[in-house]
């Protein structure tokens, strides 16, 4: 209940910035999905042909729900990278933080709730353009908001965990261009995975983004069965967890020296 | 007297390096304690001891009576602490600094606004309370993170170096801050390797170096005891043979570009040594200070 509470004021920490802020990152929230499922999904998506494959529905609907996760994961990265290390680095807050009562555990609490609290927004906001612009296929693309919030911070917090352990921002496009791309291509969201050579598979199966848009796309469609959901829940979860555990041992590390 | 720090014995190392090397403190309530000494004396890892960020390797360590190892966030929740380096939130306005910082004490928010205010006067920047911090000049941060470190009504404040890299007038307004809050009653710790502002600020302080105390006392008491009253300075040309006037003083210290010669009067030093037909090219007398203290334990001069 303390650690609740104490976390809670990290979390504050950015609402208040927001509450000054959230004209700029709310135009990209808006216009970046907009954009998006009007190129890819419309534009791009009249010349493929609907198939079995695809679950026989038009692109733009088939492309939705993944879309909502695939935004939540970038989100995330974006969340989990620089901002972490300015944290540290440029702007020390976190040391002026864990200068009250707030412990390094806690630091990583309130940060951890203020990245699900955005994902989760945005995640709303892309699902209701998303209804308006006709690509939902059923009322199950609601449960889309809480799996894309999920696979987002189960890339966030092992991110977290990394970013803490730096000094130089160098290996942050690294990570976005041999992490973040090719689980932004390649793990289901513009094509079935199967289309995929075996060999390549087992790797898809390892991130956060393929679990998301299974849960996501099968939650859509009515296609999900309890077993595969609790599957990919289960994975998602734990890699919360771990990134959690490594995050709250590389911020003591950090912080309590 | 009660003691709001007490250490004892009290060892810090990183790896293989050891900062603080066994430092026996106590500090009581009501005064201002320095640590004095040169970058790399263990100053600041013993700060971080006792502001409760940073565990202790060795030896025994009080914090308004409890132990930092299991009482951690109690006891910040009690001190305040100026970093070093300023870690203000450079986003939010002057105000949201202090009323954040408030929060993560548990107070209320309503408790927060008012302390704002409270606080913005006393760091004068009530004119400036609404705009974003990071354009503020380097003074104006400081004094905001001083401002800041008060929003618990600490009975222990902490300041790391707290004017290092600000300019003198700057560095007055803030010592005057100082002075106000130890009319307070707040106990002052304060680190620094200024010897003036260690005798304007310090009651008492210990001399650091190499992780150890070199000495401890008043301000006059350790100026007594390990200096003479007055110091007569006597500059050369550069690369010039400097004269032996080790008979005309208690005792000459050898610098780069100057002699200095302790002794009880300066004038009559320096009225010998144009008499034995010395001629430098400048000459001072002063009374001793810190620095001199510094120079006779270590050999080394502070800022360099």
């Amino acid at each position: 209940m303390q650690t609740l509470r104490a976390s809670w004021f990290g979390f504050e920490k950015h609402w208040l910035w927001y509450r000054r802020n959230w004209r700029a990152t709310a135009v990209s929230s808006f216009l970046s999905p907009l954009l998006f499922l009007v190129a890819l999904g419309l534009g791009f998506g009249s010349q493929v042909q609907s198939t079995a494959l695809i679950g026989g529905v038009p692109y733009l609907q088939y492309l939705a729900p993944a879309l909502v996760v695939i935004t939540a994961v970038q989100g995330a990265t974006f969340e989990s990278t620089y901002a972490i290390m300015s944290s540290f680095i440029w702007q020390k807050t976190y040391i002026g933080m864990v200068a009250t009562p707030i412990t390094p555990a806690q630091v990583v609490y309130g940060q951890v709730m203020w990245i699900a609290s955005q994902l989760f927004a945005r995640s709303v906001v892309f699902v209701g353009i998303a209804v308006a612009l006709g690509a939902a296929n059923g009322p199950g693309i609601g449960l889309a908001v809480l799996f894309a919030t999920l696979a987002g911070l189960a890339f966030s917090c092992p991110l977290i965990a990394y970013s803490a352990t730096l000094d130089k921002p160098d290996s942050f496009n690294t990570i976005f261009r041999f992490v973040l791309m090719p689980m932004t291509l390649f793990t289901g969201a513009f094509f079935p995975v199967s289309q995929l050579p075996d060999w390549l598979r087992p790797l898809v199966w390892l991130t956060p983004a393929w679990h998301g848009i299974e849960l996501a796309r099968g939650a859509t469609f009515g296609t999900l069965g309890l077993l595969p959901a609790l599957g990919h829940t289960a994975y998602l979860v734990a890699m919360i967890a771990v990134g959690l555990f490594f995050a709250v041992r590389f911020f003591y590390r950090r912080l309590a020296v | 007297m009660e003691h709001l720090v007490e250490a004892k014995a009290l060892t810090k190392h990183f790896g293989t390096f050891a900062a603080v090397r066994g430092i026996d403190v106590e500090v009581r309530r009501g005064e201002a304690f320095g640590f004095l000494g040169p970058n790399g004396a263990g100053k600041s890892s013993t700060m971080r001891m006792i502001a409760c960020v940073s565990g202790r390797t060795g030896g025994e360590l009080k914090v308004l009576g409890m132990d930092p190892e299991r009482d951690g966030p109690r006891i910040r929740a009690r001190i305040g602490v100026v970093p070093q380096l300023d870690n203000l939130d450079l986003e939010l306005t002057v105000r949201q600094n202090l009323q954040i910082y408030g929060r993560y004490f548990g107070m209320s928010r309503q408790q927060c606004r008012e302390k704002a205010v409270e606080l913005l006067e006393f760091a004068q920047l009530s004119d400036r309370a609404d705009q974003e911090v990071e354009p503020l000049s380097g003074g104006m941060k400081r004094r905001l993170t001083i401002a800041r470190s008060l929003v618990n009504d600490p009975e222990l404040l902490l300041l790391d170096e707290p004017t290092t890299g600000l300019d003198p007038q700057a560095r007055h307004l803030l010592w005057d801050r100082l002075f106000r809050l130890k009319q307070d009653g707040v106990t002052l710790i304060i680190t620094t390797h200024y010897m003036d502002e260690a005798e304007q600020l310090c009651d008492r302080l210990v001399v650091m170096d190499g992780g150890r105390i070199a000495a401890e006392g008043s301000p006059g008491e350790l100026i007594n005891r390990y200096s003479t009253k007055e110091v007569l300075e006597l500059r050369f040309q550069p690369g010039a043979e400097k004269p032996d006037l080790e008979r005309f003083a208690e005792r000459v210290e050898v610098l780069p570009d100057r002699l200095l010669l302790y002794t009880q009067d300066g004038e009559h030093t320096l009225a010998k040594v144009h008499e034995h037909g010395v001629q430098p090219i400048q000459s001072l007398v002063r009374r001793s200070s810190l620095e001199d203290v510094f120079l006779r334990l270590t050999g080394r001069t502070l800022v360099d």
